[in-house]
C-alpha cells in the first residue's frame, strides 16, 4: 500500500537525495553507543552558530557601521547599537542574545576541543576533522574579533587599534599590511565598514563551509568515542557496528536533551547577568569610542587572553628583530600548532582513560597553564605576571612539541576490545 | 626515568598551581560606598526631576526618551509640566540644546552623555552605581582648580559640584602616614540646604533613577527570564524522560 | 522503519509532549524577532501626533502638515465649494463614504467634523502619488470645462472633488483617506489623535 506522502517521497527521491542522505547522516548513520557528556558540544556548537546567524541578521536590520557623530556627538554605530537595545521592540534580547551567544561559542567551542584532547579524537583517521576544526576555531578568532569593533565603543577601538597594530610587527610588508587593513592611518570609519562586510558576510560563508567540512569528513569515518577504540571494526552480519546506534532517534533525542540543558544555562546569564560581570561585555564598551583617549586598562574579551597573554610574554629581541614582532610570531604559532596535534601524538592509545600518569599529569600542567594565561590576559602586565606567563607560555608550548617524546615514553594500559557502556 | 620525569612535572604543577597569588599583586584601590540603589517608583521619580533640573542642562541623555519615564509611574501630562522646560514633545530624546563642540570649547572637555554613566563606571572596585554614589558626595573644595571643586573619587574633576547648593561645602583634611600614603577625610564646612542624611537619599535616588536609565528594560528583562527559565526547566523533564525511553532500549 | 514499530504508548505521549512543548518553545523564540520587523519607539515619536494652527488659513486656502511623513491637507472650503460637492456628488465611486477610509465622525457628505475644514491624507489610493490642487473651476482649471474643483493625480490621473472623493472609473479605488483629527480650540487641530480627553 502506498500513501500519499510516500509517493511525494519517490517523486522527491527521484529528483533529490533526500531519503538516502537522511539516512547517510541521520538514521543509519551509526555513531557509537558510549558517548558522555562532552559529546554535547559538537551538536551545541552547531546550535550556537544558528543563534548567532539568525540574531545577526536581525541586527543588521537595524544597525548602522557609520563612525561619523551624530547631532548629539555620539558615533553613529555606537547611537545605533542603543537604539537597538531602547527603540527596537524585542531588540535587547536579540542583541543580548548575539553577544551572550559570542561568549558561549567559544565556551562550547573550547570544550569541544578539550574533548578532543581528552579521547585523542583528532587521531588517524581523523586528523582532517581536526584540522577543519582548527581552522573553524580561527575564522571564529576572526569573526569575534571583528565583530567586536562594531558597537563602536571604547574596547572595540582599541582592541581593534592594537591587534591591527600587530600585523606592523611583520618586517618589511607590516606596516603597509596594517595600513591595507585598516584603510586609514588609525582605526577609522574605513575600518569599521570592512570589518563589517567581513562580519556579516565574508568570514560567516567560510565558517559554514568549514563547519559543512568539518561534518562531512566526521562522518567519513565516524565518530570517535572516550573509550578511543574504532566501533567499525566490529560488525555484525548485515555490517552494523556491533557498539555503533543510529544517531537518529537515539542521539538526536540525548542532544534534545543537552540542548534544553544548555539553553537553561544560556538563559540565566542572558536574562540575569548579560553582561557576564563585565567579561561577556565590558564596562569601557558602553563609552562611544574615543580615538584620542585609551581606556586605563584594556584586555581583550576573555576568549582571546590565553592567546594575548602569549603575546605579551614575548620581552627579548631576537636574531635583531624585536620583541614586537616574535611576540606576534608566538601568539600566531599558539594557535597554529593546535592543527599539528595529530602528527605530535605518538601514544599507543587514543583516549586517556589508557593512558599513563605522565600525560595526564602533562595534561593538567597544560590545562592550568592555560588557565592561568587566561587570567593574565585580562590584567594589565607587571613584572612578576610576565615572568608567570613566560612560564606558562613555555609549558604550553611545551605540550605540544615534547609530544612526540612523552607520548612514546608513557606507560599506557590495553585499550579493550570493544567500548564500555554500563 | 619516567618516575623522575613524573616527580619533576608534579613539583612543576604545584609552582604553577601557586602562580595567581604571585600575579595578583594589587594595583591602586578605589574605596566605594555601597550605593542604596531603589527600583521604588518615588525615588526614580525623585531622581527624574533631580536630573532634570541639575544635570540635563549641560549633559544629555540622548539615548532616552521622555515618554519613557512612563516606566517609572508617570504620565505624559506630568512629565510634560514637571520635567520638560523647552517645549519639546513628550516623544522626544532627552537632548540639549548646548552642541558637543562648543561645550569642548566652553568647558575643555564635553560634559559626557549621562544615558549609560551607570554602566560606563562599573569596575572591579564596585558597580557604576556605587562609583557614582560615592563621587557625588565627595566633592571639595579646591582653590588650585579652575572651577574650585575638586573630587576624591575623580582627581582633578572637569565638572564643578552641581549640587553644591544641596549639600554644602567640604574640605579636605589630607593626612599624610608613615609609609608614605596619604588618607584623605572630608568635612562639612559650609552647610547646604539639605541635612546630610537628606542629601544622601538625593543622591540615592538619583544614583537609582542614573541606573534605571542605563538599563529600562533591565526589570522586564529579568521578569521574562524566571518566564523563561521555568517553561526549560518543563521541557528539560520532558526531554530527559523522553531520552531515558529511548535509550532503555540500548544495552 | 523499526523504531515506530517499538513506539509504545508512553513513547508516543512523551513524543508528543516533548514536541508540543518545543514548538512552543520555537513560537515564543520567534516574538522578538517578529517585534524587531515592528516600528520602533523612535518611529512611533516621529508619527506622535502633531499639532496644525489654523488661524491664518483664509477661506479657499489649503496648508499641509507632516504626519508620519505623510502628507496631510488642511483645506478650508468656501462656501462655493462645499456647494460643488451636491454637484459631484453623482459623479463620484461612493458618495456615502461607506468604504472604511474615514474615522466614523467624518463619514458625512463634506467629510469632515467642522464642514468648513477638509482634513486629509493626500497621497492618492492607487499607487501613493500625492494628488495636486485644482482648485480653478471650468477650462481655467486645465481638467475639462465642466470641472468643479478638486484634486489630480499627477501620476494616473485620478480625480477627486473636494471632499477627497475619488471620481468614478478611475484608477484609484478608493477615496482619501481621512486621519483621525480633533480640533483642540477653533483654530488648533490635532492631527493623528481623535481620543476625548
Amino acid at each position: 500500500m502506498t500513501t500519499k506522502s510516500q509517493e511525494l517521497m519517490h517523486w522527491i527521491d527521484a529528483r533529490f537525495p533526500l531519503t538516502s542522505t537522511w539516512k547517510a547522516h541521520l538514521s543509519e548513520y551509526y555513531a557509537p553507543k558510549n558517548f558522555n557528556f562532552w559529546y554535547f558540544f559538537g551538536s551545541l556548537a552547531l546550535l550556537v552558530l544558528v543563534i548567532q546567524i539568525v540574531t545577526g541578521i536581525f541586527l543588521v536590520m537595524h544597525y548602522k557601521p557609520d563612525a561619523s557623530v551624530n547631532a548629539s556627538g555620539i558615533p553613529v554605530a555606537f547611537a545605533s547599537v542603543e537604539y537597538i537595545m531602547r527603540e527596537v521592540p524585542g531588540g535587547w534580547l536579540i542583541r543580548y542574545l548575539h553577544s551572550t551567544g559570542a561568549s558561549a561559542f567559544f565556551v562550547v567551542v573550547y570544550l569541544h576541543m578539550f574533548r578532543g584532547l581528552l579521547y585523542g579524537s583528532y587521531r588517524k583517521p581523523r586528523e582532517l576533522i581536526w584540522v577543519f576544526g582548527t581552522l573553524i576555531f580561527l575564522a571564529l578568532m576572526a569573526e569575534a574579533f571583528m565583530g567586536y569593533l562594531l558597537p563602536w565603543g571604547q574596547m572595540s577601538f582599541w582592541g581593534a587599534q592594537v591587534i591591527v597594530n600587530l600585523f606592523s610587527a611583520i618586517p618589511v610588508i607590516g606596516p603597509d599590511l596594517s595600513l591595507v587593513i585598516r584603510g586609514d592611518y588609525v582605526v577609522s570609519d574605513a575600518t569599521l565598514n570592512r570589518f563589517f562586510s567581513f562580519h556579516v558576510i565574508a568570514v560567516p560563508l567560510v565558517l559554514i563551509g568549514l563547519v559543512l567540512a568539518h561534518i562531512v569528513a566526521l562522518h567519513e569515518v565516524g565518530s570517535n568515542n572516550p573509550d578511543g577504540v574504532e566501533i567499525k571494526k566490529k560488525k555484525d552480519a548485515s555490517g552494523i557496528p556491533l557498539d555503533g546506534i543510529p544517531f537518529h532517534p537515539y542521539y538526536t533525542v540525548k542532544d534534545i536533551m543537552g540542548v534544553v540543558g544548555f539553553l537553561i544555562v544560556f538563559s540565566a546569564i542572558l536574562f540575569f547577568a548579560p553582561e557576564g560581570g563585565g567579561y561577556f561585555l565590558e564596562y569601557n564598551n558602553f563609552i562611544p569610542a574615543d580615538p584620542l583617549k585609551t581606556p586605563p586598562h584594556i584586555a581583550p574579551v576573555w576568549y582571546f587572553t590565553p592567546f594575548y597573554s602569549i603575546l605579551r610574554a614575548v620581552t627579548y629581541p631576537l636574531f635583531g628583530v624585536d620583541a614586537k614582532f616574535w611576540g606576534v610570531v608566538a601568539m600566531g604559532a599558539s594557535v597554529v600548532i593546535i592543527a599539528f596535534l595529530p602528527w605530535l601524538d605518538r601514544s599507543p592509545v587514543k583516549s586517556i582513560r589508557y593512558k599513563g600518569g605522565l600525560f595526564k599529569a602533562i595534561l593538567a600542567v597544560f590545562l592550568v597553564a592555560f588557565f592561568i594565561l587566561g587570567y593574565l590576559g585580562v590584567l594589565p602586565p607587571t613584572p612578576g605576571r610576565t615572568l608567570v606567563a613566560q612560564i606558562c607560555s613555555v609549558l604550553y608550548f611545551a605540550f605540544f612539541l615534547l609530544m612526540p617524546w612523552y607520548s612514546k615514553l608513557d606507560k599506557c594500559k590495553p585499550e579493550p576490545e570493544r567500548v564500555t557502556f554500563k | 626515568m619516567s618516575i623522575r620525569v613524573i616527580k619533576t612535572l608534579k613539583r612543576l604543577a604545584a609552582i604553577v598551581l601557586f602562580a595567581p597569588a604571585l600575579a595578583l599583586s594589587a594595583g591602586a584601590e578605589l574605596h566605594l560606598d555601597k550605593a542604596p540603589v531603589s527600583s521604588d517608583p518615588a525615588a526614580l521619580q525623585n531622581g527624574a526631576k533631580v536630573f532634570v533640573n541639575y544635570c540635563l542642562n549641560c549633559h544629555s541623555a540622548s539615548f532616552a526618551r521622555y515618554n519613557t519615564l512612563q516606566q517609572i509611574g508617570l504620565d505624559e501630562q506630568q512629565i510634560r509640566d514637571n520635567l520638560m522646560f523647552t517645549g519639546e514633545r513628550v516623544g522626544d530624546l532627552m537632548k540639549i540644546a548646548m552642541r558637543p563642540a562648543e561645550s569642548k570649547v566652553w568647558f575643555g572637555v564635553t560634559p559626557p552623555d549621562l544615558t549609560l554613566i551607570a554602566r560606563q563606571r562599573a569596575s572591579e572596585f564596585g558597580s557604576g552605581a556605587d562609583w557614582l554614589y560615592t563621587y557625588l558626595r565627595q566633592f571639595y573644595r579646591d582653590p588650585a582648580r579652575p572651577t574650585g571643586w575638586n573630587n576624591v573619587v575623580f582627581g582633578n574633576v572637569g565638572m564643578p559640584h552641581a549640587l553644591w547648593e544641596l549639600q554644602g561645602q567640604q574640605v579636605a583634611k589630607v593626612t599624610e602616614h608613615e609609609d608614605g600614603t596619604k588618607s584623605v577625610a572630608l568635612e562639612l564646612a559650609t552647610p547646604g540646604r539639605m541635612s546630610v542624611e537628606e542629601y544622601d537619599k538625593t543622591v540615592a535616588d538619583l544614583v537609582s533613577f542614573l541606573v534605571w536609565m542605563g538599563e529600562p528594560m533591565a526589570d522586564k528583562r529579568k521578569t521574562i527570564g524566571m518566564y523563561v527559565l521555568i517553561f526549560l526547566a518543563g521541557l528539560f523533564v520532558l526531554s530527559y524522560a523522553l531520552k531515558k525511553n529511548y535509550w532503555k532500549d540500548i544495552h | 522503519m523499526s523504531v515506530d514499530q517499538k513506539m509504545d504508548s508512553g513513547r508516543r505521549q512523551l513524543l508528543v509532549a516533548t514536541s508540543a512543548v518545543g514548538g512552543v518553545a520555537v513560537v515564543a523564540t520567534a516574538v522578538p524577532f517578529v517585534a524587531s520587523l515592528t516600528p520602533s519607539e523612535r518611529a512611533k515619536a516621529a508619527g506622535a501626533p502633531v499639532e496644525a494652527d489654523i488661524g491664518k488659513l483664509a477661506p479657499g486656502e489649503m496648508m499641509t502638515v507632516e504626519w508620519r511623513g505623510k502628507p496631510v491637507w488642511i483645506l478650508r472650503r468656501t462656501p462655493e465649494m462645499l456647494a460643488s460637492l451636491e454637484k459631484t456628488e453623482p459623479l463620484v465611486s461612493d458618495p456615502a463614504s461607506e468604504k472604511p477610509m474615514q474615522p466614523e465622525y467624518a463619514q458625512n457628505k463634506h467629510r469632515s467634523i467642522n464642514p468648513e475644514y477638509l482634513v486629509a491624507v493626500g497621497i492618492c489610493t492607487h499607487l501613493g502619488c500625492s494628488p495636486s490642487d485644482k482648485f480653478k473651476v471650468g477650462a481655467e482649471s486645465g481638467v475639462g470645462p465642466d470641472w468643479p474643483g478638486g484634486f489630480l493625480c499627477p501620476c494616473h490621473g485620478s480625480l477627486f472633488d473636494l471632499a477627497g472623493r475619488v471620481y468614478r472609473s478611475m484608477p484609484a479605488p478608493d477615496n482619501l483617506e481621512i486621519p483621525p483629527y480633533k480640533f483642540l480650540a477653533d483654530t488648533r487641530i490635532l492631527i493623528g489623535d481623535d481620543a476625548k480627553a
